[in-house]
C-alpha cells in the first residue's frame, strides 16, 4: 500500500525537480509509445531534443526556437499573472487572433505610407486589440459573475470567424488576385516585425517576450499588486480581508493577459507570418497554457518552458519529415508532458510513504 | 468487582513526529459517565477514533466486557455498541431529519416506521424533533439532537460525545444533561469530551485527564475543584489575567442602525444593529456560532460595507472604506478562521505580516514591497507573542493552530489600533497562550484602546469584558455592564433554548 501524506510546507526542492522529473518520466513513456509504432525510441527521442539544438542543420532550426519561443513566452506569462490569482483565462488564442487583426489592420490603414511611428502604432492597437477581447469577459465577470472560462473560450471561436471575415473582406489584398489573406506586411517596411539581427530569429517579439518575464518576476515579487495577486490565488477570503478588490484584480488580469497574448500575434503578423489569413493561428494561445503551467507560473520557468515547448515543436516536426512519425503521435507527446507535470506536482505538496498494510 | 464496559489498556499511537497517545489505560464502567479532559492536542480525540474504529492503535488492547476488542472500522464499532456524536455535524442540509437519519443505517426501515420510531425516541428522552422538518431549517442545538438519535437508535452500550456543548446556549445544555442523565440511568455509558470543567462537575462520575497524549491523572470531579482540574490539564499553576479598573474615554466605534445581507447563502443577516464602544472599553459578544458573528465582524473589517453612516470611527462615517482605508484610520480586526482569512495557509510568516501590516507598519513605498523591514515585523510578532516556530519564512499552515492565533493577534495588536475587533481570540488555544491573548488584549485597553471581542466562551467573555451584549439570529442585544449579570441573565439574552420564547430586544 502506498499512502500520500501531507507536508507540513510546500517543499522547495520538489517544486524545482518536478519539471524535470516530468521531462524524464515523458521521455520514458515517450519512448515506449514510439517503439510501439516501431520506431527506433532513442533516435526518435533525440531527434526531437537534440536535432534543433546542436543537429546538422542546426543554424535553420536555433532561429526558429526563437520565433517559435517568443510567442507562448509572452502569451503565457500573461496567463500565469491570472492563474496565480485562479482567474482563469482560457481564451488566449482569440486574443492573439484580435491582436494581430487589430495590429496588421492598424498597419495596413497607412499603406504605402513609410514612416518610422507607422510600427509603434500596430503595437500599441495589436496590444489594444488582445486587451479589448480579453476585457468582454473581464466585464462579464465583475458585471454579471459570469464564467471566464466559459466567456474566454468561446470568444475564440468568435475571433476565428472575425478572422475569417477579415480575411476574405476587410483586410484582403486588393492585389491579391481574389485569394484570401491580406498584404504580405514583410513586404512593407515601416509595418514589418524584421529580425533584429538577421538570421538569429531575434525580433521584437522575442524582446518585448523578456521584458515581459523580467517586468512580472517584479511585480510578483517586489510589488503589492503581485503579492495581491498570489494572495488571491492562495486563500481568497484573506485577499479580501487584506482589502484586495476582487473586480479590479479581475479586470487588470484578464486585461493584461490580452494585452500581452495581443501583442504576439501582432508581432507575428507583422514579422514571421507577414499575412493575416484563415489559417493564420496555429494554437499558441493554447499551448501557452501548458506552457504556463509546466514552468509553475513563474516568470523564469516559463522562459524555460517556453524553449521546452519550442523544442519539442520544432524536434517534432523533424521527427515527422525525417522519420515518419504521425502528427498525432507528436501530439500525444506533448500532452505527457503537462500529464506528468500535474502528477508529479502533487510531490511538492505531499510526500509517498509505502504503508505496511495493517491487519488489526 | 465488576468487569468494566470497555477497558483501555496502553494505547499508543504515534503520528510522524508527535506521540498522540503514549500507553493510555483507564476503564470506563457500565452505565458511568466519563469525562475524557484535556487541553486541544492533548490526544483526546485520537484516542476516541480508535475506540470507534476510525484509528488502529500502534500498540495496547481494548477490552469490550472483558472480551478482545479491535474495530477495524467504525461499523464494527457500532455493532458492538458503540455510538458516537461528533463535535462536526454530518448531515445534509437539503434533506430532512429522517432521511438523513436513514441514511447512516445499514438497513434502514420504511420510512414511516423510521419517522415513529425516531417520534418515539425523541419522547423518551425528551429532544423534541420532528421527523419531517429539513435539516437546513434546524438550529444547531436541534442537529445535534439528529445526531444523537441516530446514536440512540443504535441501542447503543457506549455512547461518546465530543465537545458537545459548544454549539449550545445555556439552557440548552441543561435540556442534553437531562437527557444524558436519562441515559445514565438506563445503563448506558457515556464517554463524555470536554475542556468545559463546570460542566464536567456537574455530569461526570469520573474523570480521566490526558496531557500530551499521556494520561496525567483521574479524579472524581464532583468532588475536585475546577482550577485543580485545570492545572492537572495544563501541568501548571494558572494566571489569571489582571484587569485594572480604568476609566472609559469617548466612544471610538459608533454602530448604529446596521442593517446588512449575509454574503453566503446560508448566512446570517444582520438586523439593526447597535453598539458603542469607549476608548479603554472591552465589549463582550457572545452568542452561539452562526448568529452572524462572521458578517458582524466583515463589516467591521470593512469586507462588508454598508450606508457610511452606520458604522461611525471617532464620530468619522467609516461604512463605505475598505479593508485598507479603515486600517490606515486604526480600525484593526482579527476574524475567526485562522487558516484562509486571518492568514494565507501556504505563505511564509513574512508573507502574512505583511497581509494586514503593510499600511500602519509602512511595509511598502509606492506599492514596492520593503521585505527587509516586513521580515522584522514578522520576528517582532513572533518574539512578543512567544510564536512557536523555527522561523519568519515558515509557511502558515506548518504552525499549530494555538501559535498561528497567537500570530495573527500578535500582528494586529503591534499595530496599536484605536479599534480592535476580535473574533473567537483564544479558539483552539492552549490555556497558557489563551490567558496570554487576553492579558494582551486587556492590556491594549488599558492603554485606550476600544475592544470588540466576539467569543462563544462565555468564561472568556465574562473574564475580559466591560459590557456584554449577545447576537441572536443577527441581533445584537443591548448591551449590558458585566459585573453582576448571571448565567439565566445570559442564556435569554442569547436567545434561550429553541421553543423557548425569543426574548428579542
Amino acid at each position: 500500500m502506498i499512502v500520500l501524506e501531507k507536508r507540513p510546507q510546500p517543499s522547495k526542492a520538489w517544486s524545482y525537480a518536478t519539471p524535470l522529473v516530468a521531462v524524464l518520466a515523458t521521455m520514458v513513456c515517450g519512448g515506449i509509445l514510439f517503439t510501439l509504432l516501431g520506431k527506433n525510441p532513442i533516435e526518435a527521442i533525440g531527434t526531437i531534443f537534440w536535432e534543433p539544438l546542436f543537429g546538422e542543420f542546426a543554424f535553420y532550426y536555433r532561429p526558429q526556437l526563437l520565433v517559435k519561443g517568443a510567442p507562448l513566452v509572452l502569451i503565457a506569462i500573461g496567463l500565469s499573472l491570472g492563474f496565480k490569482a485562479g482567474i482563469w483565462n482560457i481564451g488566449a488564442e482569440g486574443q492573439y487572433i484580435m491582436g494581430a487583426i487589430f495590429g496588421a489592420g492598424a498597419g495596413l490603414a497607412f499603406y504605402p505610407l513609410d514612416a518610422w511611428y507607422v510600427f509603434p502604432i500596430m503595437v500599441i492597437a495589436g496590444a489594444f486589440g488582445g486587451w479589448l477581447w480579453a476585457s468582454i469577459p473581464a466585464f462579464l465577470k465583475v458585471r454579471f459573475g459570469t464564467n471566464e472560462i466559459l466567456v474566454s473560450l468561446m470568444l475564440v471561436y468568435v475571433a476565428e470567424q472575425m478572422l475569417a471575415s477579415v480575411s476574405l473582406g476587410l483586410l484582403k489584398n486588393p492585389e491579391g488576385f481574389g485569394f484570401p489573406g491580406s498584404r504580405n506586411l514583410q513586404a512593407y517596411d515601416s509595418a514589418h516585425n524584421a529580425e533584429l539581427i538577421a538570421g538569429s530569429g531575434m525580433h521584437w517579439g522575442v524582446v518585448t517576450a523578456l521584458i515581459a518575464v523580467i517586468f512580472s518576476y517584479i511585480l510578483l515579487n517586489r510589488h503589492m499588486l503581485g503579492f495581491h495577486i498570489r494572495l488571491t490565488g492562495e486563500a481568497p477570503r484573506a485577499a479580501k480581508f487584506a482589502g484586495v478588490n476582487p473586480a479590479r484584480l479581475i479586470l487588470f488580469c484578464l486585461g493584461l493577459s490580452g494585452a500581452l497574448a495581443g501583442l504576439a500575434g501582432m508581432f507575428e503578423v507583422s514579422g514571421p507570418s507577414g499575412v493575416v489569413s484563415i489559417d493564420f493561428n496555429v494554437g499558441y494561445g493554447f499551448t501557452a497554457i501548458i506552457v504556463a503551467f509546466l514552468g509553475r507560473l513563474h516568470p523564469v520557468g516559463i522562459l524555460l518552458a517556453g524553449g521546452l515547448m519550442a523544442l519539442t515543436y520544432i524536434g517534432g516536426e523533424i521527427a515527422q519529415s525525417q522519420l515518419g512519425l504521425p502528427a498525432a503521435a507528436i501530439q500525444v507527446f506533448q500532452g505527457m508532458l503537462l500529464f506528468f507535470l500535474l502528477a508529479f506536482d502533487l510531490l511538492t505538496n505531499y510526500r509517498i510513504r509505502a504503508a505496511r498494510s495493517e491487519v488489526a | 468487582m465488576t468487569t468494566p464496559l470497555l477497558s483501555l489498556q496502553g494505547l499508543t499511537k504515534a503520528y510522524p513526529g508527535v506521540v498522540a497517545n503514549d500507553q493510555v489505560s483507564f476503564d470506563i464502567g457500565e452505565g458511568e459517565v466519563h469525562a475524557l479532559l484535556g487541553e486541544n492536542g492533548a490526544g483526546k480525540s485520537t484516542l476516541v477514533k480508535m475506540i470507534y474504529g476510525l484509528v488502529k492503535p500502534d500498540s495496547g488492547t481494548m477490552l469490550l466486557r472483558g472480551q478482545p476488542f479491535a474495530p477495524p472500522e467504525p461499523r464494527a464499532a457500532r455493532a458492538d455498541g458503540i455510538a458516537m456524536v461528533f463535535q462536526h455535524f454530518s448531515l445534509f442540509d437539503a434533506l430532512n431529519v429522517a432521511e438523513n437519519i436513514a441514511l447512516g443505517m445499514e438497513n434502514p426501515p420504511a420510512m414511516g416506521d423510521l419517522a415513529s420510531r425516531i417520534r418515539e425516541v425523541s419522547e423518551t428522552y425528551g429532544l423534541p424533533l420532528d421527523p419531517f422538518r429539513t435539516v437546513g431549517d434546524l438550529s444547531a442545538g436541534e442537529r445535534q439532537r439528529v445526531e444523537i438519535i441516530r446514536c440512540l437508535l443504535q441501542d447503543p452500550k457506549l455512547l461518546i460525545m465530543d465537545e458537545p456543548t459548544s454549539v449550545l446556549t445555556p439552557q440548552e445544555v441543561d435540556i442534553l444533561f437531562e437527557t444524558l442523565n436519562k441515559l445514565r440511568s438506563e445503563g448506558t455509558s457515556i464517554l463524555y469530551i470536554s475542556h468545559k470543567l463546570e460542566e464536567i462537575r456537574t455530569l461526570c462520575d469520573h474523570a480521566t485527564i490526558l496531557r500530551l497524549g499521556k494520561n496525567v491523572g483521574e479524579c472524581v470531579p464532583a468532588e475536585t475543584s475546577a482550577r485543580d482540574m485545570a492545572e492537572m490539564m495544563v501541568g501548571s499553576t494558572l494566571q489569571t489575567p489582571e484587569r485594572s479598573g480604568r476609566d472609559f474615554g469617548e466612544v471610538a466605534l459608533d454602530v448604529s442602525g446596521l442593517s446588512v445581507p449575509s454574503p453566503s447563502e446560508f448566512g446570517t443577516a444582520l438586523k439593526n444593529v447597535h453598539m458603542a464602544v469607549r476608548k479603554g472599553e472591552v465589549l463582550g459578544i457572545g452568542g452561539v456560532a452562526g448568529n452572524g458573528q462572521d458578517e458582524l465582524l466583515g463589516v467591521l473589517s470593512g469586507e462588508i460595507l454598508t450606508a457610511a453612516d452606520a458604522i461611525k470611527f471617532n464620530g468619522q462615517p467609516i461604512g463605505k472604506l475598505g479593508p485598507t482605508a479603515r486600517r490606515r484610520l486604526g480600525v484593526l480586526t482579527a476574524p475567526e478562521e485562522r487558516l484562509g482569512h486571518a492568514a494565507a495557509p501556504d505563505m511564509s510568516l513574512t508573507e502574512n505580516a505583511l497581509l494586514t501590516g503593510s499600511v500602519r507598519e509602512g511595509l511598502e513605498n509606492n506599492g514596492f514591497l520593503k521585505w527587509a523591514e516586513t521580515k522584522g515585523f514578522a520576528e517582532k510578532i513572533i518574539q512578543a507573542f512567544d510564536v512557536r516556530t523555527p522561523g519568519p519564512e515558515n509557511a502558515a499552515r506548518s504552525l499549530s493552530g494555538g501559535n498561528l492565533q497567537k500570530f495573527v493577534i500578535g500582528r494586529e495588536v503591534l499595530q496599536n489600533p484605536d479599534v480592535l475587533v476580535v473574533n473567537q481570540p483564544t479558539w483552539g488555544v492552549d490555556a497558557a497562550a489563551a490567558a496570554a491573548i487576553r492579558q494582551a488584549i486587556l492590556d491594549l485597553a488599558a492603554k485606550g484602546t476600544a475592544v470588540v471581542c466576539i467569543s462563544q466562551d462565555l468564561d472568556e467573555l465574562m473574564e475580559i469584558s466591560d459590557s456584554f451584549a449577545a447576537l441572536n439570529e443577527g441581533r445584537l442585544s443591548a448591551p449590558r455592564t458585566t459585573t453582576g449579570l448571571t448565567v439565566d441573565e445570559i442564556g435569554l439574552m442569547m436567545g434561550g433554548a429553541h421553543g423557548m420564547e425569543v426574548a428579542h430586544v
